[in-house]
């Protein structure tokens, strides 16, 4: 945790979304909802989260955990830029000469438990945040859920266990982006009132614009929300973000595109010019 | 010692140790005041339990998980393959009621796919006690490993005096006598059913058989030394289980023949894509012949069906020359 100030904090946005457009070729990845937490995602490690590249075996850190686990260029690209791996590295992405896939892998410093089938880190989470409080350790564990995620009945059912355990040093972050793989969440399995399905398991929940570094100094600024619950955000996002040519199409969930696409892409990413993607080289391939 | 007071003393003895169950609390009912907070109970969440047993795990706990066999192996499947197995976490699920023991409850508490699931994820080990003692005697060995076990649970009292210390990945024999080499038939079997093993072994030793008694224990890591013995000494090998034909003893003896290259007699007594009549253990024994008395005669039948081929095959052989 470094304490950036919002110009900061864009730049390292900015630099994770370049790590997510380049890891989108010779292969490709999940680039809408990489997309959609890369701001969630460097704000919490650069503002939040007690954890260094020092500390990724310190007892005593807080742990973040990627439940939706197909964002996790987005964590790369953060952890990259934070020195938790060599920037280098990401130019391995997919490669047999590294462990960097499209899932979440352990054994990449800073990441805590691999992911990859939605709904089991929720329960993961738990298991690590009883064992905190049966040690009366003060760290805490953040969980980022996807809304699609909240189909699968394990989330649920975690739920009432994270209250039934009195785990307020849980913070579950849902990341909102209104998609789940291929359709509008609420066309195919409508969440809303997501926040009072949520309070109604027991949890205590702001909701934020989850590209607002204002409104996440707000809702960031103490934990618990509330004594014996778990803390939840629901943070509204954009599948896509900062990519308006891809924003358009997020219906386009795994990309691959090609070299010259993703100059384009890092052009538009830096306002230069738009990308002239045409729907054609938004499919999937 | 039960179960309960073996594990207990060991969480006494190791904090790391936390107990957990998702609402089964039959074998472990005296432990919650115990032990304090690290007896957890998830309520009816099996895949939550196995997630946050492999969360304890990360922070450096040893969990121990409760609950019936067929909800654990079956509905939380994915998050042990996923949580326990990918991350080779040292967490125990114990599978309550297995096989036959789920009694009368019917075909959706039929844990008889239990050891195929478990066995299918690489590095799970599997341990199936045949009784109170053994599992007892297994525990501190299965902690001391540190890594992920299924124990299909079987806490019943010993029919007959172990002749073998518990060891991880050895076989317990009891032999036909104790200076016979070769033998006509040897059991294979493991957990709840050796008792009729034993029995049916007593029943055929009566006729005139040698019979030698395989008590596996764990059937991962396999006794692959037990089991080419069985191939190599005997004349017929019997493979005996309550869990279907498919993925069991069955077939880890058969996958270990193939491999070394060996064809021997092989009688599979195993629920053979069925599920077995609910019902009370006595009556279900009896019902789906697994009774010690059924199990002899089983073996009996197909030892002289294999006598009376030979001898044909010997006919047929002496008149082509």
């Amino acid at each position: 945790m470094s304490g950036l100030n919002h110009k900061e904090l864009e730049a390292l946005s900015l630099s994770v979304r370049e790590h997510i457009v380049r890891m989108s070729t010779d292969g490709g990845c999940f680039i809408g909802a990489s997309l959609s937490c890369a701001d969630l995602l460097t704000y919490l490690y650069s503002n939040v989260l007690n954890v260094t590249p020092e500390m990724v075996h310190d007892p005593n850190r807080d742990y973040l955990l990627l439940s939706k686990g197909h964002d996790v260029p987005a964590l790369y690209g953060t952890l990259a830029e934070l020195g938790f791996i060599e920037r280098e590295r990401l130019r391995n992405h997919l490669k047999t000469n590294d462990s960097i896939y499209w899932h979440p892998n352990r054994a990449v410093a800073g990441v805590e438990f691999h992911s990859g089938s939605l709904g089991h880190l929720l329960s993961v989470a738990i298991g690590i945040a009883l064992d905190i409080k049966m040690r009366g350790g003060s760290n805490r564990v953040f969980v980022i859920l996807g809304d699609g995620e909240l189909n699968e009945g394990s989330i649920w059912e975690g739920l009432l266990v994270a209250k039934a355990k009195k785990l307020d040093n849980l913070v579950l972050i849902v990341d909102r982006n209104a998609f789940q793989a291929n359709i509008r969440t609420e066309d195919l399995i409508p969440l809303e009132p997501l926040a009072q399905k949520f309070e109604a398991f027991g949890c205590a929940v702001k909701r934020i614009d989850g590209h607002d570094f204002s409104q996440m100094d707000q809702a960031f600024s103490t934990f618990p929300f509330a004594d014996g619950s778990p803390s939840l955000v629901i943070a509204d996002t954009i599948r896509g973000k900062g990519l308006p040519s891809i924003e358009a199409r997020a219906d386009r969930w795994f990309v691959n595109f090609t070299p010259d696409e993703v100059g384009m892409l890092l052009e538009e990413l830096h306002g230069r010019q738009a990308s002239a993607l045409t729907s054609e080289t938004l499919m999937v391939r | 010692m039960t179960y309960e007071e073996q594990l207990l003393a060991l969480a006494l003895s190791d904090e790391r140790i936390v107990v957990m169950t998702a609402e089964n609390r039959a074998a472990i009912r005296n432990l919650p005041e115990k032990l304090g907070d690290r007896f957890i109970d998830v309520g009816i969440a099996e895949m939550t339990m196995v997630g946050a047993a492999a969360g304890l795990a990360l922070r450096g706990r040893k969990p121990i998980i409760h609950a019936l066999g067929t909800f654990l192996t079956l509905r939380a499947f994915e998050f042990i393959r996923n949580d326990v197995g990918i991350a080779q976490l040292p967490v125990i699920i114990v599978g309550g009621v297995p096989g036959f023991l789920s009694e009368a409850n019917g075909p959706t508490h039929q844990a008889i796919e239990d050891i195929s699931l478990m066995r299918g994820i690489p590095g799970i080990n599997v341990f199936c006690p045949s009784d109170a003692e053994e599992l007892v005697e297994a525990l501190p060995d299965l902690f001391a490993s540190n890594a992920p076990w299924y124990i299909r649970y079987y806490a019943g009292a010993p029919v007959r005096e172990h002749v073998k210390q518990f060891e991880i990945g050895k076989a317990e024999v009891y032999r036909a006598s104790s200076h016979a080499e070769e033998v006509d038939v040897t059991i294979l079997t493991y957990g709840f059913l050796l008792g009729e093993a034993l029995q049916a072994q007593e029943m055929l030793q009566a006729g005139g058989m040698k019979v030698n008694v395989v008590n596996l224990r764990t059937l991962v890591p396999i006794d692959e030394e037990a089991l080419l013995q069985s191939a190599m000494r005997s004349q017929l090998v019997v493979t005996l289980e309550d869990h279907f034909k498919i993925g069991g003893l069955y077939s880890i003896a058969a996958e270990f023949f193939l491999r070394e290259g060996l064809l021997p007699e092989v009688l599979p007594i195993a629920l053979d894509g069925k599920w077995f009549k609910p019902t009370l253990l006595k009556d279900l024994l009896k019902h789906e012949g697994f009774t010690g008395p059924q199990i002899a005669e089983k073996i009996r039948q197909r030892f002289t069906e294999m006598q009376a081929n030979a001898e044909s095959n010997l006919g047929e052989y002496l008149s082509l020359n």
